[in-house]
C-alpha cells in the first residue's frame, strides 16, 4: 500500500509494515520533551504512577524556557523541578539558564533531533521538527509522563493534506509568510487531526530556518504534524550537529492525500494576522496606520540566525520609532553569541532595541514584554489569541522579522519597503 | 455515567489561553489553577458557576497551547463535562488522559441555549437537553472508551 512519509515514520515506530489513517496504534517514540511548564505535571505523574527510572535517560529532553531565567518565585519552584528531577535521573539532555534555548530551536540546532525520528513534546509547537523529515507532534503532560515511563505514545494515525507551493518569494517574503497565508486560507481548525505534507519548488528552495518557521506552525491550522521530506538542504542542515544517524523517508507517488492544495505564491506580499486569530491574515500592504506600542522579534517561530540577520539588515542604522518598545530574543544562546562576535547586537542596541537572553517570554505574556491595557504589539511569535501577551484587552499581529523591525522604525505596521532607502525615520 | 447540569455557552475556537491564561500557569496546583478558569472568555465564570455544571461551545475548542493545566483546572472547578463541535486534539488527547469527560455533538450544541438543563448519558451516548429533545453524541473508539475505563492514561498503563 503507498503510504506518506507521515504514515512511513509511524509504521516503523510500531513495528509494522504498514498504517492507514485511522489506525490506533501505541508507538516508540525516539524523543520524548518537557518544559518548565508542562513537565512539572508530568513528573509528578511519573512519580505517582509509581515511576523510578525514565525508558532512557539520553531521549527524555528538559528545557526550562517558558518562565526563565525564572521570573518569580513560583516559576522558580516549577522551574527548580526540572532541574532535580535531571540531576535525580541523569537526565543527559537537560538545558540549564545559560545553555538553554527556546526548545524548538535549540533541538534542531543541538542535533537532538533527527530526519525520521517520531517526537513527542508537552509543547504544542513540537510540530517544528517537522521541517527535518521527522514526525514530530504536540502532547499534554499525561502523555509525557507516560512515554518517560514506558518510552511509548499512543497515536491515531492522521489523514494528510498536501500543500503543494510554486514559485519564488519576493524580498521580505518567508516560510512565515507562507504558513500565514495557508492558516489564512484552510482557518484555524483547517487541518484539525491531519498531517500538513509541504513540497513543491517553492519548498524546495526554502532554508530550513524558514522551514522550521513554516512547520512550527502547523498547530495553528489545527495540525498533528507539519512535514517536509528531507532534501539536500535537510542533509546540509543536520550534517555535524546530529547525534543519531538520520533515516531518509519519503512519500510515495501515488500515496493517499485526503485533501491537496496548491498555491502559486510569486505574488505573495508579507502577512500580517490580526488579533484575535492566527487565521486573520492579510498582506501587509491592507494594514493602514496600525500604530503599535511594542514589536518583538524572537520566540520559537522566528527567533533563529536567519531571522535576526532579516531584522538587523532593517534596524541597523535606523532608529526604533518614538512611543515603541522593541524586544528582541534570540531564541538559543548560539544566536545570541553569534549576534554579538558578527556585530548584529551593537546595532540593535544602537537602534534603541531591548536585546534579552532566550526565552519564551513575552510570547506566551510570561515576562519580558507583558502589554497592558489597550496595548497593541506587533510580533513574530505564533498566536494572537486574547490576553495571550498580557492584559485580556490587550492586541496582538503576527509577522514575519522584516515586517517587524520596520514596523519598529515606523510605529506602524509597515512594509519593510517603505522603511529601506530611508536612513532615519522618527528618531528618538 | 451520567452527568446533569445547567450549561454555560461559549463561542467557537475558544484556545487554551482562554481558558486558563498563562500568566496562571507559575503553578500547576490544580485548586490555585481552578481560581482562574475561563477567566479570559468570561471574567467572572468562576464567580457565577456551580459544581456539576457543563461547558457547552463551537468547533475547535481547547485549540492552541498544549497545557494540560487547561482540562485540569476544568476538571478542578467541578465542572462535570464538556459538550463542544469538535475539540482540538490536543486537548482532546489531554481530556481522555486525565479524566474529563468530553462530547461531540455540533447538533446538540446548536439547540442547546445558555443556562439550559442537560443531561448526558455517557454509556449510551445521548445529550438530552430539557424540554428540548435528545441528540447523539459521537462515538468514542474502543481504545479511548478502555482509557476512560480505566480513569486515564496513568491507571490505564499501570494496569497493564
Amino acid at each position: 500500500m503507498p503510504m506518506t512519509i507521515s504514515e512511513k515514520i509511524l509504521a516503523a515506530h510500531c513495528g509494522r509494515q504498514e498504517v492507514k489513517p485511522g489506525d490506533l496504534v501505541l508507538a516508540d517514540v525516539d524523543i520524548a520533551l518537557g518544559n518548565d511548564i508542562t513537565a512539572p505535571i508530568a513528573i509528578r505523574e511519573f512519580k505517582e504512577a509509581g515511576g523510578k527510572k525514565v525508558w532512557d535517560k539520553d531521549k527524555v529532553v528538559l528545557v526550562p524556557d517558558h518562565f526563565t531565567p525564572n521570573k518569580d518565585i513560583a516559576s522558580a519552584e516549577q522551574a527548580k523541578i526540572l532541574r532535580d528531577f535531571s540531576e535525580e535521573q541523569g537526565i543527559s539532555h537537560y538545558y540549564e539558564v545559560g545553555k538553554m534555548g527556546i526548545e524548538h530551536a535549540l533541538l534542531p540546532e543541538q542535533g537532538v533531533v533527527s530526519p525520521g525520528d517520531l517526537i513527542i513534546g508537552a509543547d504544542s509547537h513540537t510540530c517544528t521538527y517537522g521541517a527535518l523529515g521527522a514526525f514530530s507532534t504536540g502532547v499534554g503532560s499525561t502523555d509525557l509522563a507516560g512515554a518517560m515511563l514506558t518510552g511509548q505514545v499512543w497515536f491515531r494515525v492522521p489523514e494528510s493534506m498536501l500543500f503543494t507551493l510554486k514559485g519564488r518569494l519576493s524580498r521580505w517574503v518567508s516560510g512565515k509568510d507562507l504558513i500565514l497565508m495557508i492558516i489564512g486560507d484552510i482557518g484555524v481548525s483547517g487541518a484539525r487531526y491531519r498531517s500538513m505534507e509541504f513540497r513543491g519548488e517553492t519548498i524546495d528552495s526554502l532554508s530550513m530556518e524558514a522551514r522550521l518557521a513554516l512547520c512550527n506552525m502547523a498547530i495553528e491550522a489545527g495540525a498533528k504534524n507539519g512535514i517536509i521530506v528531507p532534501d539536500g538542504i535537510t542533509a546540509a542542515y543536520v550534517q555535524g550537529r546530529m547525534e543519531r544517524p538520520a533515516v531518509n523517508f519519503e512519500s510515495d507517488v501515488d500515496a493517499v492525500y485526503m485533501k491537496e492544495k496548491e498555491y502559486d505564491i510569486s505574488a505573495l506580499e508579507p502577512q500580517v494576522a490580526a488579533p484575535h486569530l492566527p487565521e486573520n491574515s492579510k498582506a501587509v500592504s491592507a494594514y493602514k496606520d496600525v500604530k503599535i506600542d511594542q514589536v518583538v522579534i524572537g520566540s520559537c517561530t522566528n527567533g533563529r540566525l536567519e531571522d535576526m540577520e532579516e531584522a538587523h539588515s532593517i534596524l541597523k542604522g535606523r532608529k526604533v520609532a518614538k512611543g515603541v518598545r522593541l524586544v528582541v530574543i534570540p531564541a538559543t544562546q548560539d544566536v545570541f553569541q553569534e549576534m554579538a562576535v558578527r556585530g548584529l547586537m551593537n546595532d540593535l542596541v544602537e537602534s534603541g532595541a531591548a536585546v534579552s537572553t532566550p526565552t519564551c517570554g513575552p510570547c506566551l505574556g510570561g515576562h519580558m514584554g507583558v502589554l497592558a491595557e489597550g496595548e497593541r504589539a506587533l510580533a513574530t511569535t505564533n498566536r494572537n489569541f486574547v490576553g495571550r501577551m498580557g492584559h485580556p484587552k490587550s492586541e496582538v499581529y503576527l509577522s514575519n522579522p522584516a515586517v517587524a523591525a520596520a514596523s519598529a522604525v515606523t510605529g506602524i505596521i509597515s512594509h519593510p519597503d517603505e522603511v529601506v532607502g530611508k536612513k532615519t525615520v522618527a528618531g528618538r | 455515567m451520567s452527568y446533569k447540569g445547567k450549561c454555560w455557552k461559549f463561542g467557537d475556537n475558544i484556545n487554551t489561553d482562554e481558558i486558563i491564561p498563562a500568566r496562571y500557569l507559575n503553578t500547576s496546583d490544580p485548586d490555585e489553577l481552578a481560581a482562574h478558569v475561563m477567566e479570559d472568555a468570561d471574567a467572572e465564570f468562576v464567580k457565577k458557576m456551580t459544581a456539576g455544571d457543563i461547558i457547552v461551545a463551537g468547533p475547535n475548542f481547547g485549540c492552541g497551547s498544549s497545557r494540560e493545566h487547561a482540562p485540569i483546572a476544568i476538571k478542578a472547578v467541578g465542572i462535570s463535562c464538556v459538550v463542544a463541535e469538535s475539540f482540538a486534539r490536543i486537548f482532546y488527547r489531554n481530556a481522555f488522559n486525565i479524566g474529563l469527560p468530553i462530547f461531540e455533538s455540533p447538533e446538540a450544541v446548536a439547540a442547546i441555549k445558555q443556562g439550559d438543563e442537560i443531561e448526558v448519558d455517557e454509556k449510551k451516548g445521548v445529550i438530552t437537553v430539557t424540554g428540548d429533545g435528545e441528540y447523539r453524541a459521537t462515538e468514542y473508539p474502543e481504545f479511548m472508551r478502555q482509557l476512560i475505563a480505566a480513569g486515564g492514561l496513568m491507571s490505564y498503563l499501570k494496569k497493564r
